[in-house]
């Protein structure tokens, strides 16, 4: 049967107009939600329930809890909301783990990004050395787990007596590296200091199988330098101070007197900040390697 | 012998013109879209996403191929009245239902055979433009051959799950064929669960009856060593032998099932 030239048209008008309709409604502001209602939903927590539902597509579903776990973690991260909630982070993470017990990278996104203080992550270490654990209790032959979980207690916890432990732990598992004892020990005697960290961050960096795994390390020894900048520019500020008896009020003055050549970029290349009143140096407040390691969380 | 391949091959043929093998494309187009597509949501799963999703997608085709054609393949002959031509001519019963499934597996394995291909093109083009040190830190090449180990077994699995639902189709109405091989196949995947039943009830007797139904159902869990493959976690050689001979058996029983109660069947 022969088509109508019209019903063509009729198809082509039809289809327009639904495109159009939808660039309209694209265009629309967001409904609003209301008070008290939470976007972030998770309607099946159970992994043993889910883990029975997906007959033998467990795989496949642990790859979209994944997908939906980076999603929600970047999401909220880079959201302007000034109440970020990363409570699905976990049960995320979980049931994404749970599913597919060997996905690695999993454990490692969330022993970094659970624990990392908020707002830049859920500030949850607790539940970071959860996770790893669960992995270690599937996994007892990845040292990676074990050392991820002194990894939390070193950096974000502060916590060297048990960093130590599980570094140690970590290197009693066959084909270990070389260099988990050696920094468990100095763990252990001189509690956190920027070489072990540098050790820890350089072998993240060295081993990540992820770019944000890597972009993290990278990161973080970019702060460590600019520890030591902002330690190596002090010293040059304080005997500028000690010949002057006043703190500079500048950097040109610092220039000027013959103590620097220029004004001293962090790694950034952004310069660094100095206060005139107390003649500290301080990374800049636009600098994106802000906020350094604290006294909260040393290393 | 011969009628066998000649029932067989006209399966295939009307599964041809039925145009059973669009699926083929829908899955190109999904394993390609996918893979542009995921790279941007997986924080660097991509090869490990694309795996998985190849694989569940050969399973899940094939599954539908298997059921959807299957469960017509006996009654389409009797509600077109076709059956009694065929059977009017030298041929037994036992040689249509046997064609019937083995041409239907042929589709199967042409299908899953050209799925693979598309697989691991996919594959390998992932292979050839991932830098070395991200290629250091797979557990397998993108191109592992074990995953073949995963293909195989999901191809027994579909050809159990065709014995099924040609089973089914002996006796039953298509729709009522679907929902019963969809159920087998999922009790199937539940079996694990009836074996280790005992240890939460109180009942001895309870259990007992369980554990019976644990080797009576299809263990159809025992195919599935997806999640192993794409981790490259060891499938011995032995396993794969064991469950092979497992899913054939089963195939054979389900089948003569199948012929002694077509053989029955009265077509006045």
């Amino acid at each position: 049967m022969k088509v109508h030239p019209a019903a063509w048209a009729a198809l082509v008008v039809l289809f327009a107009a639904v495109v159009g309709l939808q660039l309209i409604q694209a265009n629309e502001p967001p409904l609003a939600t209301p008070q008290g209602v939470s976007t972030n939903l998770l309607y099946v927590h159970s992994p043993q329930v889910l883990g029975r539902a997906t007959l033998s597509f467990h795989a496949l579903l642990a790859d979209i809890y994944w997908i939906r776990a980076v999603q929600h973690y970047g999401g909220t991260k880079l959201s302007n909301e000034p109440n970020k909630q990363y409570d699905l982070l976990y049960p995320l993470l979980d049931l994404t783990t749970s599913l597919d017990p060997y996905f690695d990278v999993a454990y490692k996104f969330g022993s970094v990004f659970l624990a990392e203080p908020y707002p830049g992550g859920a500030g949850r270490p607790d539940l970071a050395i959860a996770l790893l654990q669960k992995g270690l209790r599937t996994r007892p032959d990845k040292w990676e787990l074990a050392q991820g979980i002194g990894f939390v207690y070193y950096w974000w916890l502060a916590d060297y007596q048990n960093a130590a432990m599980w570094f140690n732990r970590a290197a009693d598992v066959p084909n270990a590296p070389d260099w988990l004892r050696p920094l468990a020990a100095v763990t252990l005697a001189e509690g956190g200091n920027r070489a072990s960290s540098r050790v820890l961050w350089n072998e993240i960096a060295r081993n990540a199988d992820a770019d944000w795994l890597r972009t993290q390390a990278t990161f973080r020894l970019k702060q460590l330098d600019a520890l030591d900048g902002i330690d190596f520019i002090q010293r040059i500020v304080d005997e500028y101070r000690r010949r002057t008896g006043v703190p500079p009020a500048s950097w040109d003055d610092m220039m000027r007197a013959g103590f620097l050549r220029g004004v001293p970029p962090d790694p950034t290349g952004t310069p660094f900040r100095l206060d005139s009143a107390t003649g500290r140096v301080t990374l800049d407040p636009s600098s994106s390697l802000n906020p350094l390691p604290s006294a909260e969380h040393p290393l | 012998m011969k009628v066998i391949g000649h029932v067989a091959v006209n399966v295939f043929k009307e599964s041809v013109r039925d145009k059973v093998l669009y699926n083929l494309v829908v899955f190109a187009v999904l394993l390609m879209s996918a893979s542009y597509l995921i790279g941007e949501l997986t924080a660097g799963q991509d090869v490990k996403i694309i795996k998985d999703l190849g694989l569940a997608s050969i399973s899940v085709f094939g599954l539908l191929i298997a059921v959807f054609i299957g469960i017509g393949l006996v009654w389409k002959e009797v509600e077109k009245r076709s059956i009694y031509t065929l059977l009017s001519k030298p041929m037994r019963r036992q040689d249509l239902l046997v064609g019937k499934y083995l041409g239907l597996v042929l589709t199967l394995i042409i299908n899953v055979a050209v799925m693979t291909a598309a697989y691991y093109a996919v594959l390998a083009y992932f292979q050839a433009v991932s830098p070395a040190n991200l290629r250091e830190s797979w557990p397998a090449p993108a191109t592992d051959p074990a995953l073949l180990k995963a293909i195989a077994l999901i191809v027994l699995e579909l050809m159990l799950v065709t014995a099924i639902a040609l089973l089914f189709s002996t006796f039953s109405s298509p729709f009522l064929s679907a929902i019963l091989t969809t159920a087998v196949w999922v009790i199937g995947h539940f079996n694990q669960d009836l074996r280790d039943y005992g240890a939460t009830i109180p009942s001895p007797l309870a259990a007992s009856i369980a554990r019976g139904v644990y080797y009576v159902i299809p263990n159809f869990s025992a195919f599935d060593v997806k999640l192993q493959v794409v981790h490259a976690q060891a499938v011995p050689f032995g396993y794969i032998g064991v469950t092979t001979a497992y899913g054939l058996t089963y195939i054979a029983l389900v089948l003569l099932t199948a012929v002694i109660v077509f053989s029955k069947r009265d077509f006045k």
